[in-house]
């Protein structure tokens, strides 16, 4: 089923890449090639820890469920847990 | 001082061994205490010395050796894989990659993330979130225009004898049709011979129809019977548009069906009326939308069921200390009901009190539940803002005032004690925060409480018009006179006249063509007399709202 949900994702309307990282930035599973892979996967992963660090700080019993990044070509949606990252980049129609 | 003992050891006895013995002690020196050189010193009493309990500690400073550090960024290229997968090799990751995917917390973290993750793509494929929905300028709506108001209609009482409007009631349906009760309230000062009739007007077709031309038909006007009282209120029935409910100077409550044509279709009796003119009625929301309730500065409300208006099925007295007291009793000048609060009501008293009650009340007593003080005088208009139930407007003495229901000190908002004495108020029906007030002096104000609070918006002078209508007529029934007897003086009129006719030509035109027909028949009467008394009664009837005229 887990071949199902990401093929569904990946399968929606403005998706342009997919992608699951661990905690140790090795992708497990992606659509993109491998060096965009690693970067995204980096670089996001940093920045879902402050995040988390940030809503945590605020208010102990909050954490952080999803993180939305909006930029002018595209959206990248990040899905966080303890383990790992659900990484899609969509381009929204406007 | 020194102290100096000698002893003697013979040479050969160096080296020897020595033999101790005991002897006695010997004084050698024996020094006495000498009391001179205590004068040397001076005795201190007390003696200050400073004195610590602590452990003691000594301070030590140390510096360790400096380390470097350097904030850098580091660019992955590769992720951390675990030691023993090497990066390079396609087949240890591919290996390292389907052992992951195998694990069952995988599975489950996936298809959780994955759920919310639809959610996103989904919404931001439905549309997009980021909009801007309003634009950056703030569109103020700023009105280039003055308020300003114009005379639609003038509808002037035809009989002979001038009345003044006491009520208006619109036809609920369209606001074609405009009843009017007519009656004199200066104490028993009605004229002999007045008539007791009261009219609904019918505004026509066009808008800008004069008075003569719209048809008027009501109870005492051709084959309608007369009431046997003038008529001080008159409502429509929301409900029946056919019903008209009016309350009577000598306090009785008639009924009247314009179906059914000329008779009254029922009165009270004067047994059980009210004892005083009954100032305000006021349907009621029913099922049978039969009843009504009203009330009179007697000091009691009373609720009807126009069926039987034998009886009223119901009365209250406003007794403010609860005991049903009719000596106690305040009389009631006006009345309030909105059919949005059913089981409320409020009266406004001639003392200046405004009283809420509640019509569900098990016992009398608690029938009244609370009251508003604050006006000095009679409280003419009552009624609440059609948009926020909870204000209500009152219009008594010199100011018209803004309550809230909330608050039973005092009202919210006031306007300024103006010259004139307040005669009615109400509530715009399509602006929330616009209200109309008139005085007693004829002029009719417009306030837009958002606009600005000092002032009224808008104020017309209605009174000085009639006296320029008045002057107008004067000159125009003396130059008729003088026609009719054919002197030349009357050329002289006519110039005076048409300087006061360039300010209000409209009005001019009116009132030459109606007062044509009123010359003809008062020919014979003396002309003086009958202007004068029409200006007077006109004059406070043109103060009461809408007394004469009808607004748009």
């Amino acid at each position: 089923e887990v071949e199902e949900t990401l093929k569904r994702i990946q399968s929606h309307k403005g998706v342009i890449g997919t992608m699951v990282v661990n905690a140790e930035g090795i992708p497990i599973r992606t659509t993109l090639d491998n060096s965009t892979t690693v970067q995204y996967a980096g670089l996001l992963h940093q920045l879902t820890m402050k995040a988390r660090s940030t809503v945590r700080d605020i208010d102990p019993q909050n954490d952080l469920t999803f993180l939305r990044i909006r930029s002018k070509k595209h959206e990248i949606m990040v899905a966080p847990d303890k383990e790992y990252l659900l990484i899609v980049i969509q381009n929204p129609c406007e | 001082m020194e102290i100096v003992y000698v002893y003697v050891k013979k040479r050969s006895e160096f080296g020897k061994q020595c033999n101790f013995s005991d002897r006695q002690a010997e004084l050698h020196i024996d020094i006495p205490p000498n009391p001179e050189l205590a004068e040397q010193f001076m005795e201190r009493n007390p003696v200050d010395t400073g004195i610590q309990c602590s452990t003691s500690m000594s301070e030590h400073e140390a510096n360790t050796e400096r380390f470097e550090m350097e904030t850098r960024g580091v660019n992955h290229v590769e992720g951390g894989w675990p030691k023993d997968v090497n990066p390079l090799e396609l087949e240890q990751t591919i290996r390292f990659r389907k052992k992951v995917e195998k694990d069952e917390n995988y599975i489950n973290t996936i298809m959780q993330l994955g759920l919310i993750m639809e959610h996103c793509v989904k919404q931001n494929n439905a549309i997009d979130i980021y909009q801007e929905y309003f634009d950056d300028e703030d569109a103020v709506e700023v009105t280039e225009e003055a308020p300003s108001a114009k005379t639609i209609n003038v509808f002037r009482d035809p009989q002979e004898i001038k009345r003044s409007a006491t009520h208006l009631s619109w036809h609920p349906d369209g606001n074609r049709k405009l009843a009017v009760a007519y009656s004199c309230l200066n104490f028993q000062r009605a004229p002999e011979g007045m008539s007791h009739d009261s009219y609904i007007w019918d505004l026509g077709e066009g808008r800008t129809g004069s008075g003569r031309d719209s048809r008027r038909e009501g109870p005492g006007q051709e084959g309608w019977e007369e009431p046997s009282s003038p008529l001080v209120t008159l409502e429509y029935n929301p409900k029946d548009s056919h019903v008209l409910l009016g309350g009577c100077y000598n306090g009785q409550i008639a009924c009247w069906d314009t179906r059914k044509g000329s008779l009254v279709a029922e009165l009270s009796t004067i047994e059980f009326s009210h004892r005083d003119p009954v100032y305000g009625t006021i349907w009621l929301q029913s099922k049978t939308g039969t009843e009504c309730f009203s009330a009179s500065t007697d000091g009691q409300v009373m609720w009807w069921d126009i069926r039987k208006l034998s009886e009223p099925t119901e009365v209250v007295i406003m007794d403010i200390t609860r005991k049903e007291q009719l000596q106690n009793a305040l009389g009631a000048i006006s009345l309030e009901f909105e059919s949005t609060l059913p089981t409320k009501f409020m009266v406004g008293t001639e003392q200046g009190i405004v009283i809420s009650c509640n019509r569900k009340a098990k016992t009398q007593a608690e029938k009244i539940v609370c009251t508003f003080p604050g006006h000095h005088g009679p409280v003419y208009a009552l009624q609440r803002n059609p948009f926020y139930p909870k204000n209500f407007l009152t219009v008594g003495d010199w100011t018209a005032r803004i309550w809230s229901e909330e608050s039973r000190e005092s009202s919210i908002m006031w306007t300024k004690y103006h010259m004139a004495y307040l005669s009615d108020g109400a509530w715009s029906p399509v602006r929330p925060a616009v209200f109309f007030t008139t005085k007693m002096d004829g002029t009719l104000d417009i306030w837009d409480f958002v606009f600005k609070q000092c002032d009224p918006a808008l104020s017309l002078k209605i009174f000085e018009r009639e006296t320029r209508r008045e002057k107008i007529l004067e000159a125009r029934h003396r130059e008729m006179r003088l026609k009719e007897k054919g002197k030349a003086e009357g050329r002289e009129e006519e110039p005076r006249e048409e300087e006061v006719s360039i300010n209000l030509e409209e009005l001019v035109a009116k009132a030459e063509e109606e007062f044509f027909n009123v010359i003809y028949s008062e020919m014979k009467r003396k002309e003086t007399e009958a202007l004068r008394k029409p200006t007077e009664v006109r004059a406070w009837g043109g103060a009461r709202m809408g007394g004469g005229k009808a607004w748009h």
